[in-house]
């Protein structure tokens, strides 16, 4: 099991993957917004996406847990 | 000059546009979001009023909340800054609309240089030089396939509406023009409110030079001087400096020359910039668009000519007919755009400031919108402050630039400062002989 957490305070711009999903290591589950810039949060392994702990519109902290995947 | 001016404007460029009309005399009211509540700008106006959470679109750019705060306060003008509404015709209009004095070009000037396609061929109209690229909106995919192979490529993808580099892209071949296309026509949609989008043939190894106009209220347009601008991550501006490196006498001569008339091709009023893409070696350049408001760099032209544009933005506005005939540039200045990024891959990094300690002495002048106790939050750009120097010679401006940057202290968010402190130890920025690319190359060789 990998968690994801924000690297960043941001806000969630797009919610790209759902929960359940089949994902592999690189793929973009959810794409970021700060400082008028776009960062796309990716998987770190392959696997089903366990939990999706974010949605679009949200503002995050730095360490909050975006993703699971198991 | 007006009797007071509201400021739609946040961090640096307001609390810069307030210093001059404090020493003007102008009463000066400040606008702010309710994550900007504790900035300097916010004390330094003599008058401030809350209009809105962080969200730009829920304050900044709320043109009914600025135009209430302007009711409000009795303020007789207004200047937009850049960014946020300074581009904005339509918001400049109810400006006027509403009886008080805008403090920026004639609204159908925004307009005409607002969308880029309609600049380009308005340029070419007016004998100013433009690269191979679309004269009407490109409309899908296939029609840019097509649209390439009459431009040639390489060539970059942009939104019509567009600035600030966002969504643009170049493309070497088809394969990377697909994809490019649909990712600018989505990101035009999403920053920018419309999808159109233009190709232009991409110059590789070129350099970003742009020419500071000043349209006096009697009509006559100057050209101030250039300032080069090769220096840039993701598109963006990090460095600025005048005189450029890389443009000769003759050169300086016709784009100083060209930069006056595309002023004059839209009745331009006010400080405006005219950007261009210079070939170094063929001594050549074209038109790449026009910024119809005060620019961020505009200092670097402030210190070696010793006008205060700002304050000749006020008097034109007002209507005084010669406010200004002839420059003299003194020496070479630099500006290096302080931003909270990481100083290696250019991340975002907002954060609460723990500690700031800005340099001084002769020569340097910060402009900067943040102080010890501030938070920088995620929804506005990462600009911090605006470090600048002036010398005698480059040589000299370069020995103030990599002094003031050892001394700059900011801790709390991560700050470019190393990223500056490494380009100024560049062998290719200290040469002068750099494009665009610079920041690629020069990690090449590190």
């Amino acid at each position: 099991m990998s968690e994801i957490r924000a690297e960043m305070v941001a806000n969630v711009w797009k919610v790209v993957a759902a929960e359940g999903d089949t994902v592999s290591d690189g793929d973009t589950l959810v794409i970021l917004e700060s400082m008028k810039m776009e960062i796309p949060v990716l998987a770190e392994s392959s696997g089903t996406l366990a939990r999706l702990a974010v949605a679009e519109g949200d503002v995050i902290q730095e360490g909050d847990l975006i993703a699971v995947i198991q | 000059m007006p009797e007071s001016v509201l400021v739609a404007n946040r961090g640096e460029i307001a609390l810069r546009v307030i210093r001059t009309a404090r020493r003007l005399g102008i009463r000066s009211v400040a606008v702010y979001s309710e994550a900007d509540a504790g900035l300097p700008f916010v004390a330094a106006a003599d008058e401030s009023v809350l209009i809105g959470p962080a969200p730009p679109a829920r304050s900044y750019l709320d043109a009914d909340a600025v135009l209430a705060a302007a009711r409000q306060t009795g303020a007789r003008a207004v200047h937009p800054g850049y960014g946020f509404l300074a581009e904005n015709a339509a918001f400049a209009e109810r400006v006027i609309a509403a009886g008080l004095t805008w403090v920026g070009p004639p609204p159908a000037a925004i307009g005409q240089m607002g969308d880029k396609i309609s600049a380009r061929n308005l340029m070419e109209a007016a004998g100013v030089p433009v690269s191979p690229g679309s004269r009407v909106p490109v409309p899908d995919a296939a029609a840019a396939l097509a649209e390439a192979r009459r431009i040639g490529y390489p060539v970059m993808i942009k939104a019509a509406a567009g600035g600030g580099g966002i969504g643009m892209s170049a493309a070497d071949g088809p394969a990377q023009l697909e994809a490019g296309f649909e990712t600018a026509r989505s990101r035009a949609e999403r920053f920018f409110g419309s999808p159109a989008i233009l190709l232009e043939r991409f110059m590789p190894a070129a350099r970003h030079v742009e020419v500071q106009i000043l349209g006096r209220a009697d009509g006559a347009v100057l050209a101030l001087g250039e300032r080069d601008c090769s220096v840039q991550r993701r598109h963006q501006k990090v460095a600025e400096e005048t005189p450029s490196p890389g443009v000769r006498p003759a050169l300086r001569a016709a784009m100083l020359a060209a930069g006056a008339r595309a002023g004059e091709a839209v009745g331009y009023r006010g400080a405006g910039t005219v950007e261009f893409l210079v070939d170094e070696q063929a001594q050549e350049f074209v038109f790449l668009e026009m910024n119809t408001r005060l620019q961020v760099e505009h200092p670097v032209t402030e210190l070696v000519t010793g006008l205060d544009l700002v304050e000749q933005q006020f008097r034109i506005a007002d209507g005084e007919p010669d406010t200004v005939s002839e420059v003299t540039v003194t020496g070479h200045a630099i500006e290096l755009r302080i931003y909270a990024e990481d100083p290696k891959r250019f991340l975002p990094s907002p954060g609460t400031i723990t500690a700031w300690a800005q340099p001084s002495g002769p020569g340097v002048r910060v402009d900067a919108g943040y102080a010890a106790g501030n938070t920088v939050t995620p929804f506005y750009d990462p600009l911090l402050a605006k470090l600048c120097v002036h010398g005698a010679d480059r040589a000299q401006a370069l020995d103030r630039a990599r002094a003031a940057v050892a001394g700059f202290v900011i801790t709390g968010p991560r700050t470019n400062l190393p990223f500056h402190a490494e380009l100024l130890a560049s062998a290719e920025f200290s040469s002068g002989a750099y494009d665009t690319s610079v920041i690629e190359s020069m990690r090449r060789h590190t």
